[in-house]
């Protein structure tokens, strides 16, 4: 039983990762994208409409692999979570099979067609196709999250005698006080990679000398982009979740947030500080005095109830590793603050193009961003612990009764290798794609 | 209510087969009679522009099952654990094959992600039939060992294969010599499929050859059929009932038939579309015989202790199911519509298509 449930949370929290490489990144790069061939339909300057194409290169790989390794996402439910599937398919079936239908569909059908069908439409069709994928990824974002949103906080629902959730009020999934700062959160936080991979790219072709004039498109457009998004997602919807964590998940609060004693005035923000499970205490903490209290309730002295207050079958059950989530995730969102806003004023200062060191920075910061939106999803999701739905279903109780723990360690080794491969390919096209180059014509 | 979303995942399930399957068929003709490097990147291209268009219609049927039966999606999901996983590798496979052959020049790498697709689109084809013997079949439902449940009711866990490899024992496994017949004939009906759909979107070299070898495969498809039908007769006496009792089912299996009587005569067809749509008839009325004959049944049981899986005692509240009507009247047209425009723009013959780059 102990290992079943270990082998169905690792294949999931595997696959889950390797799938959430792709959809950040297509969520907002079909943004940039729709800028990209928006600007081009205003200023009829061919280097936009280059710049739209080529990122829908990017796009289409990165789509592929999201569907493929999105479809194994869809079957886990009912492969290793049958308990899980049958108890809460009627509320959160809802939800996903709203996905299936509006956003992915939307998505790939007019991908298809914004690559192969410019000249056959010409600009202003093929300028809302651009528009129809970005539609699609970002109702498929609003789908997904209004899902994880209801197992975060159950809403509209009625739990009949044999255990089962049943929906009791539709429109209650998307009045979900969780969803709307989660989504936008979210989203946000997707368009921080896309401007990431957009400005890296540019930073690459202008510190190689080649294709430098779309290397400054891309560099200025993902830094504006990059610092607007920096700053919208750390506030107001960062902060707009972590309130909500405080008022809907306590137990969960106090463990991100590393709070093992309840203190008697305000709560102190912790910076820095490795969790030791064993004394119940933080090693090597660094922490400000007052200020978590200030953040989340705008007042000093409020009481934040520390682990101390909570029953440990209430606590999420690996408290080190959904900490460190959390203060990695703020940690980096801090930096790209930091680095996007200096690249703006040198931008600014028009002078950001020949100032090598930071060119590099940008270059090289490009897996973080990801690194940030993954661990802010295992906040969500170790913070959720022990429960699959908060408060309602355990984890214990949502796996399939009758496939084995061999069975499922057997299909995650496969699923290992596999997307080990698949992530070879991906780095291979990604490369390929990005050293052609936006002037590279495929004949 | 719950026959409205019976029928709705019947429906898109079925479109899922009809356009994903002459895409396992486009890989299957690809993987035995494509030579040239001509045929095969423009065959490719016959599948390759439209896969992810048409697997969404399998996702959206998950999605469909999911939210109308979540207790039959949690049973078959779980119980066929290992089919299902290798199905969903499959599809990887098939899917990097038409995504990446065109990525480098080189033979070599053409020749492996032309194998990836073949290959794997050979075994869905398989594993799609094999499933649907399976879900006429029936299966082990609890797990009933000497007349006792191992499991809930409506749980099971299916081995690959049971020692005997018969349809008739009382713990069937997913692979039987029931199931790979009909695995067979899946096969060879999506090969039939798939080459009707080169015929009609490509001007490939063996265009003509293609129009024989779907007549001699037509051939193999009747006797299949027939043996297959005398089989689950044997298997299961009561397999033709629900015909008898409500003859207006028969409709379905006629729309087989015709699509099969029909192909005999591929050779004299006026255009090229029509042979596509009696194959089209063909896994249309395949499918909907087979889940005909079961109605209002899911899954059979196989044991007498436990019940089968009907669409009544697996389905969602009645206010669930009604509230998605809602919106999914609203997706059904529009999925309907997408597809249109889509095939409506990329319509016409590939290699004549102008991409536009």
């Amino acid at each position: 039983m102990e290992d079943m449930l270990f082998y169905d949370r690792l294949q999931f929290a595997f696959t889950i990762t390797f799938h959430y490489i792709f959809p950040q990144l297509t969520m907002g790069l079909s943004l940039l994208i729709v800028f990209f061939k928006g600007k081009y339909l205003r200023n009829n300057i061919e280097k936009y409409n280059d710049a739209a194409k080529f990122f829908m290169k990017i796009f289409a790989i990165n789509f592929t692999m999201g569907v493929v390794t999105g479809i194994p996402m869809e079957f886990q439910f009912g492969t290793n979570w049958a308990k899980f599937s049958e108890l809460t398919g009627s509320v959160i079936g809802q939800t996903l099979a709203m996905e299936g239908m509006f956003s992915f569909f939307l998505e790939s059908s007019f991908l298809a067609l914004f690559i192969f069908g410019e000249k056959l439409m010409g600009q202003k069709l093929h300028f809302l196709t651009g528009f129809l994928v970005f539609l699609g990824s970002w109702a498929s974002g609003w789908f997904i999250l209004a899902t994880n949103a209801w197992m975060q906080h159950p809403v509209g629902y009625e739990i009949l005698d044999n255990g089962k959730f049943v929906l009791e009020n539709f429109s209650a999934l998307f009045s979900n006080p969780w969803l709307i700062p989660a989504f936008l959160h979210n989203q946000l936080a997707s368009v921080v990679t896309s401007s990431f991979v957009v400005a890296s790219i540019g930073a690459f072709y202008v510190l190689r000398n080649k294709q430098t004039e779309y290397g400054k498109l891309f560099l200025k457009t993902g830094v504006i982009f990059g610092l607007i998004s920096s700053l919208l997602v750390a506030f107001p919807t960062g902060d707009w979740n972590a309130k909500n964590v405080a008022k809907y998940q306590p137990a969960s609060f106090a463990a991100m947030e590393g709070i093992f004693e309840t203190e008697e005035a305000g709560a102190e923000i912790v910076l820095i500080g490795q969790p030791n499970m064993v004394e119940k205490k933080l090693d090597n903490k660094i922490a400000v005095p007052n200020i978590l209290s200030f953040l989340t309730y705008q007042e000093w002295d409020r009481q934040i109830p520390g682990m101390d207050h909570f029953k440990k079958e209430e606590l999420p059950d690996n408290i080190p590793a959904l900490y460190y989530s959390y203060h990695i995730m703020v940690g980096l969102g801090t930096i790209f603050i930091g680095v996007m806003f200096l690249s703006a004023f040198f931008l600014w200062r028009k002078k950001l193009y020949t100032l090598k060191p930071l060119l590099w920075t940008i270059m090289f910061l490009v897996p973080f961003p990801y690194i940030a939106n993954l661990t802010g999803w295992y906040t969500a999701e170790l913070g959720r612990q022990p429960y699959l739905v908060y408060g309602l279903l355990r984890t214990t109780e949502g796996i399939s009764p009758t496939v084995s723990s061999g069975n499922t360690l057997f299909t995650l080794l496969g699923f290992v290798a596999l997307y080990m491969l698949l992530g070879l390919l991906f780095l291979v096209l990604v490369g390929k794609t990005i050293n052609e180059g936006p002037k590279h014509q495929t004949h | 209510m719950e026959l409205f979303w019976y029928i709705a995942i019947a429906v898109v399930l079925t479109m899922f087969f009809i356009l994903d399957g002459y895409d396992f068929g486009t890989g299957i003709i690809h993987l035995f009679f494509a030579k040239e490097e001509k045929d095969k990147e423009v065959i490719t291209k016959a599948a390759g522009l439209f896969w992810d268009s048409n697997e969404v219609w399998l996702v959206a049927a998950g999605g469909m099952l999911f939210m109308a039966f979540p207790t039959f999606y949690a049973s078959v999901f779980s119980g066929f654990y290992l089919p299902l996983i290798l199905v969903l590798w499959l599809i990887i496979f098939r899917a990097i094959g038409l995504e990446l052959r065109g990525q480098f020049k080189f033979q070599m790498w053409k020749d492996i992600w032309d194998a990836s697709f073949g290959v794997s689109s050979l075994l869905l084809a398989l594993f799609f039939g094999i499933a649907l013997g399976n879900i006429v079949r029936g299966v082990n439902l609890g797990g009933v060992e000497k007349g006792i449940s191992e499991y809930e009711a409506h749980y099971f866990f299916l081995p690959l294969w049971d020692s005997s490899f018969s349809p008739l024992s009382k713990t069937p496994g997913v692979i039987d010599w029931f199931t790979i017949i009909i695995g067979i004939i899946s096969v060879v009906a999506l090969t039939i499929h798939g080459a009707n759909w080169i015929i009609l979107k490509t001007n490939s070299t063996i265009n003509n050859k293609l129009k024989g070898v779907i007549l001699r495969l037509n051939i193999v498809l009747a006797a299949l059929t027939i043996f297959s039908l005398i089989v689950w007769k044997i298997i299961n006496p009561n397999s033709f009932d629900n015909f008898i009792q409500k003859p207006y089912l028969m409709v379905f299996p006629i729309i087989y038939l015709t699509g099969l009587i029909g192909l005999f005569f591929i050779k004299k067809l006026k255009k090229d579309v029509y042979a596509f749509t009696l194959s089209t008839l063909l896994i249309l009325g395949g499918i909907t015989s087979s889940l005909a004959s079961l109605f209002p049944v899911l899954l059979p049981s196989v044991n007498t202790v436990n019940e089968p899986l009907t669409i009544y005692n697996t389905a969602a509240t009645e206010y669930g199911l009604s509230v998605a009507l809602n919106w999914g009247i609203i997706g059904f047209i529009l999925l309907f519509v997408y597809m249109i425009i889509q095939k409506r723009l990329m319509g016409g013959k590939i290699d004549t298509m102008d991409y536009g780059h």
